[in-house]
């Protein structure tokens, strides 16, 4: 609400007019960029004219086909099901000690859970990945897993630990108080109150892990491939297919990854997938 | 130091075993590749200590890559980040509109780079929509040339980028209490006074860890360097070289040194930009959120 005494120039409006335009105009080009793709995994023919001569599914069918998407797509469920499972086990009970225990070293730890998540991944990903190829986890599905797991579990922590935090700790006290271990207080008690929180940050590194390209691109071999990466050579190689096959199988990753983007969006905000922002919780 | 903390680790109910398995999977698979890149480098295989730097220095395939990446990411950076604070200044107030354009930005960062790279291919194209387009309306007759360049990779910085900024400096503006403004409002002060003496002193911190992320994800292309660059010339950017040598030349001591220089070059901007902060604003830090 703006107070009623501002008074508005006639300069503020024409510059709120001018940045919302340039948003609008940035968005509706986004728009333009996927209605593109689609159209074109949908086009027969489409050669300088603005729509295509006919429609029809058969990019999808080619795609199926060259690019092995039965395969890859299985690779793709195998890497991000085990990476969201493994980060979400390691993960919330770090982010419980974070939230509710004073150790020594915390502060170091709690550096060594930040700098995965601001270090770009190529930069850590070569020397990653040649250390992987000695452990001979290089080309590997597990080596996929594992390097994908390295910015996915400190995400997991930096997520839950808030969800922790607020938690009221009386009900841990009164837990202890009638016997129980910390095992079963999480079982019993935080499990059943985090599980909000757990779904977030499920949905979150899954939508991280089918997007997350380059640490997959260095550590996988022919046979550990997901999504991203083979879309990476399709485009790669792309005067050897026909683009609208490319294209199809850019609508299938793009699918892959909205269809989760959407379900996680009904549970966090936006801006929870590119940072930390201390906000209300999701309902 | 609290008195929890004197105590033994392993007396304070097993914390260890709690954060235990997630410190030992960091350091097993981030901290020890990095040092042991570190150590590498300094390994090459065959000549002095220093051989792989000194050939990184020398060697002008080498060398300009840095150059190059610096050429495209800083401009970038400041372009996305000087949009991405007016903008989310103007959006500042929770409404349906703030949470639709917040939803529908998330989608490109979300997407990634390879499938803009695929989109730009797409429209951006010679014969893509804006191309047509631009015939149309005449404003420019023959085939555009904005893929396969470095205009095309710096698109496709702006694409990812500035939706990670505007998104990051959002969060940080809402996140400052709006009855700081308010109260000014009362006092007679416009909308500029109000951002200039109260909403930029207050975003000043968050601005700069903005300012450094958004640099260092420009700084790390790659997809987006082969696919709608010019991956041999105009766009061969230090990634790129690292992922090179790694993989085309076997040479890991080689990568490695690369990586070090890469991740030294990124951490010297950031030093500089929150060095740069705090030498420009002086006063107390965070003050204004809840």
């Amino acid at each position: 609400m703006s107070a009623p005494s501002e008074r508005r120039h006639w300069f503020y409006s024409v510059w709120s007019g001018l940045l919302l335009g340039l948003m609008a105009f940035f968005i509706l080009n986004i728009g333009l960029m996927v209605a593109a793709v689609v159209t074109n995994s949908f086009g027969r023919r489409w050669l300088g004219t603005w729509l295509p001569e006919g429609y029809t599914t058969q990019w999808y069918a080619a795609a199926w086909k060259e690019f092995q998407l039965g395969d890859v797509l299985w690779v793709t469920a195998e890497v991000v099901l085990v990476v969201v499972a493994l980060s979400i086990i390691i993960g919330v009970p770090a982010a419980y000690a974070l939230a509710r225990r004073q150790f020594r070293g915390k502060q170091l730890v709690m550096l060594l859970f930040i700098l995965p998540l601001i270090i770009p991944p190529i930069t850590y990903g070569i020397p990653m990945a040649t250390v992987m190829y000695q452990a001979h986890l290089g080309g590997t599905l597990s080596g996929v897993i594992l390097s994908n797991l390295v910015p996915a579990l400190p995400f997991v922590i930096l997520v839950m630990t808030p969800f922790i935090e607020q938690i009221d700790p009386t009900l841990e006290s009164a837990a202890r108080v009638f016997g129980a271990n910390t095992l079963r207080i999480f079982w019993h008690v935080l499990i059943p109150l985090l599980m909000p929180g757990i779904l977030a940050a499920s949905l979150l590194v899954l939508v991280r892990t089918i997007a997350m390209f380059e640490l997959t691109f260095l550590t996988a071999g022919p046979d550990s491939q997901t999504l991203v990466v083979a879309l990476y050579y399709a485009v790669f190689a792309a005067g050897v297919r026909a683009p609208q096959s490319v294209d199809a199988m850019a609508m299938v990753y793009m699918a892959a990854t909205l269809v989760w983007l959407l379900i996680a969006l009904r549970f966090v905000n936006p801006t929870q997938l590119v940072s930390r922002v201390k906000e209300q919780p999701a309902h | 130091m609290s008195a929890m903390a004197a105590r033994s680790p392993f007396r304070t109910d097993g914390t260890w075993l709690l954060v235990g398995p997630a410190v030992i999977f960091l350091m097993l698979f981030f901290i020890y590749p990095f040092g042991y890149g570190f150590w590498l480098s300094f390994n090459p295989a065959e000549g002095a200590w220093s051989a792989n730097y000194q050939k990184f220095f020398s060697d002008e395939h080498l060398w300009r890559t840095l150059i190059v990446t610096f050429q495209l990411s800083l401009p970038v950076t400041i372009l996305n980040v000087g949009l991405a604070l007016p903008i989310a200044f103007q959006l500042r107030r929770k409404t349906r509109y703030q949470r639709w354009v917040t939803t529908l930005l998330v989608i490109p960062i979300t997407l990634g780079t390879v499938l803009i790279a695929e989109g730009m291919l797409t429209y951006f194209g010679p014969r893509g929509w804006l191309s047509q387009f631009l015939q149309l309306l005449h404003i420019y007759d023959g085939p555009i040339r904005l893929t396969h360049n470095f205009t095309g990779v710096v698109l496709s910085l702006v694409i990812s980028g500035f939706p990670f900024a505007f998104l990051l400096t959002l969060s940080y503006v809402t996140g400052i209490d709006p009855t700081l403004a308010r109260a000014a409002a009362t006092l007679g002060a416009g909308p500029w006074d109000q951002f200039r003496h109260i909403y930029l002193p207050l975003l000043a911190p968050g601005l700069a860890i903005t300012f450094c992320l958004a640099f260092v994800q420009a700084f790390s292309v790659f997809p987006s360097a082969v696919l709608v660059g010019a991956p041999s010339g105009p766009t061969r950017v230090i990634s790129l070289a690292a992922y090179e040598a790694a993989f085309e030349q076997y040479d890991y001591s080689m990568a490695s040194a690369v990586a070090m220089i890469m991740g030294f070059a990124q951490l010297i901007v950031v030093v500089a930009v929150l060095g740069l902060r705090r030498g420009l604003y002086r006063g107390p830090v965070g003050g204004g959120k809840g």
